[in-house]
């Protein structure tokens, strides 16, 4: 055990849990239609917006900053585009939500330095305060969306057999990837992640980096509320709200640091997958989602000890 | 030594003052540093060596006073600043990125840009450019062996120092400050610092070297500048002093009242 638990380390876990998973729900569930690719083209649609809100906070966590208010600005986009459709149709309905979504995250990066108060507790702020805006706008019914273009855009539609969904989660962790591989930018994400001092006595403008980061967390967000509302066909105020647990414990076991200048997307898209197979398996082996919600917490409990024994040795 | 073309004023300092809200802290500051010359800047705690510090390094503003970079007088307002005009401070925690490598710490904030035009605009990275001219920094400077895609975290201390050299080199500095550059490394690692001191200083670059070893300052520095008291009591040539009247200098005293003791305190 002591020799196994030293070879898994933070950057490899998910890889090993991944794995594992799918082979025991494989032998558990060989009666059942979990190993179809139906089953898996499933799980990748429901995770989507998941992956993205992921993304967002890996965005974050690299200037390290916490965005709590990811799920909110789903919520928050997903109606925004649901009631301005109607009238405006699919372009400018995108353009208001995603800008709306960087707007609120530049605002959280700017307070949180303005006033030199941690990033979480002003994107908590945020959060609640979101969380009451979007049952005040959608008076608590759900908005139906029956305009055409945005649900071959952002819904659940197939282009030659590859669901469009697996489409956008696939083209924004390229993206994302090389920007912290490949572009000047990442670079000074993660150097003020890391290490905010050292990063600005070489002259970068940490302050600019931080908003930028917040801000392109919270774009992403809406970005993963349109995939959402995309989806599920309409809006409702509870959209990704109770998805931020399951954004930290995929986080976690991908490997991701929650204290900056660490990200791992891969390690995200896999981490979220996984956990995505986990409430799959568990439904099809007759767990009630009561039982979801405890591994949840157990799986963010675990991986982030496991990430930060790591960094101890 | 033997000083011709290169006996130009590179940093003057005249009549520096700092005061903070309650105290006064540099109380008249005045030297100079010429290229290619290593100054040690010594003092005991207190006597102003890191307010002056940060005064070249844009972190503060002095109330009063000029600093000359060249020839010319500047306001000092920002690092970034600092950076413009070929001054790089290294402090003693190096102010490296452990968690990133070599080069990507080297070329922070100095990143080549990829040539294409369009990615050049997107702020795409020429990781083979950089590799390519860290390789020869490395080379140049003595820091052969240090492998450039490891995180700097898995480097000596010795070898980290060099590495925050060699950035401060890359960044265009000409006047380098370095507080205690040595103090934590062992001999062998201490000797690989001085060497690319010597090398540096030799290459024309000006070095400001804080350092409370005196056997080094009075091996490794063309002249000394003591600080007391938030003021300049002298700026002589190293050579023309002992280490114990330097030692003598820096507690504000005349030579002659400095008893053996206190030497081989400051020694060790």
């Amino acid at each position: 055990m002591m020799k196994l638990s030293a070879q898994v380390t933070a950057n490899t876990l998910v890889y090993y849990t991944f794995v594992l998973t799918v082979v025991v729900f494989t032998f558990v569930l060989h009666s059942s239609a979990f190993f179809s690719v139906e089953n898996w083209l499933n799980i990748v649609r429901q995770t989507a917006p998941i992956v993205v809100m992921a993304i967002a906070l890996n965005v974050a966590l690299s200037a390290g900053q916490l965005d709590l208010s990811i799920g909110a600005v789903v919520a928050l986009s997903g109606l925004i585009a649901a009631l301005l459709l109607p009238e405006y149709g699919v372009v400018i309905a995108s353009v208001v939500a995603l800008s709306l979504g960087g707007a609120i995250g530049a605002f959280n990066g700017y307070l949180s330095l303005r006033l030199a108060v941690p990033s979480l507790i002003i994107t908590l702020g945020t959060m609640v305060f979101l969380n009451g805006f979007v049952r005040y706008l959608s008076g608590l019914e759900s908005i139906p969306i029956l305009n055409k273009p945005f649900l071959a855009l952002f819904g659940g539609g197939s282009i030659w057999g590859v669901p469009t969904l697996l489409l956008w989660v696939l083209g924004i962790a390229v993206s994302v990837y090389c920007v912290f591989n490949y572009v000047q930018l990442g670079r000074h994400l993660l150097a003020t992640g890391a290490n905010v001092t050292a990063a600005r006595a070489m002259g970068v403008n940490t302050i600019k980096v931080r908003i930028i980061a917040m801000s392109l967390s919270g774009f992403l967000a809406a970005l993963a509320g349109l995939l959402y509302a995309g989806r599920m066909q309409s809006a409702r105020y509870t959209l990704g709200e109770s998805e931020l647990i399951t954004v930290l414990a995929a986080i976690a076991i991908g490997g991701c640091s929650l204290l900056g200048g660490k990200v791992s997307i891969w390690g995200t898209v896999l981490g979220v997958w996984l956990i995505g197979i986990l409430n799959n398996g568990l439904i099809l082996s007759g767990f009630s989602s009561d039982v979801q919600m405890m591994m949840k917490g157990v799986i963010l409990i675990v991986a982030v000890g496991i990430t930060f024994r790591a960094r101890k040795q | 030594m033997i000083r011709t073309a290169l006996d130009q004023i590179a940093l003057q300092v005249v009549d520096l003052h700092k005061y903070f809200e309650d105290s006064h802290v540099l109380r008249g500051i005045s030297f100079t540093a010429n290229r290619g010359e290593v100054v040690a800047l010594l003092g005991d705690n207190g006597a102003g060596k890191s307010t002056l510090v940060n005064c070249l390094a844009g972190k503060l503003l002095p109330t009063r006073g000029e600093i000359l970079i060249n020839g010319t007088k500047q306001v000092i307002n920002s690092p970034i600043k600092a950076q413009n005009l070929g001054i790089s401070v290294v402090y003693q925690d190096l102010a490296l990125i452990k968690e990133m490598s070599v080069v990507e710490n080297l070329f922070l904030n100095r990143e080549i840009m990829h040539s294409n035009t369009l990615l050049n605009r997107l702020g795409w990275l020429d990781k083979k450019a950089m590799e390519m001219r860290a390789n020869k920094l490395l080379r140049r400077l003595g820091g052969e062996g240090i492998e450039l895609q490891l995180p700097v975290s898995m480097l000596s201390g010795g070898q980290q120092q060099i590495v925050a050299l060699i950035r401060a080199v890359n960044a265009g500095a000409n006047i380098i400050v370095m507080d205690e550059p040595t103090a934590a490394l062992g001999s062998e690692q201490c000797n690989q610092v001085i060497r690319l001191i010597r090398l540096l200083s030799s290459q024309g670059a000006t070095i400001v070297l804080i350092s409370h070893n005196l056997g080094q300052v009075a091996k490794l520095c063309d002249r000394a500048v003591v600080l007391y008291q938030g003021q300049t009591v002298a700026d002589i040539a190293v050579k023309e002093v002992t280490q114990l009247e330097l030692l003598a200098l820096m507690s504000g005293k005349q030579c002659d009242g400095v008893s053996a003791n206190q030497f081989s305190e400051y020694k060790s």
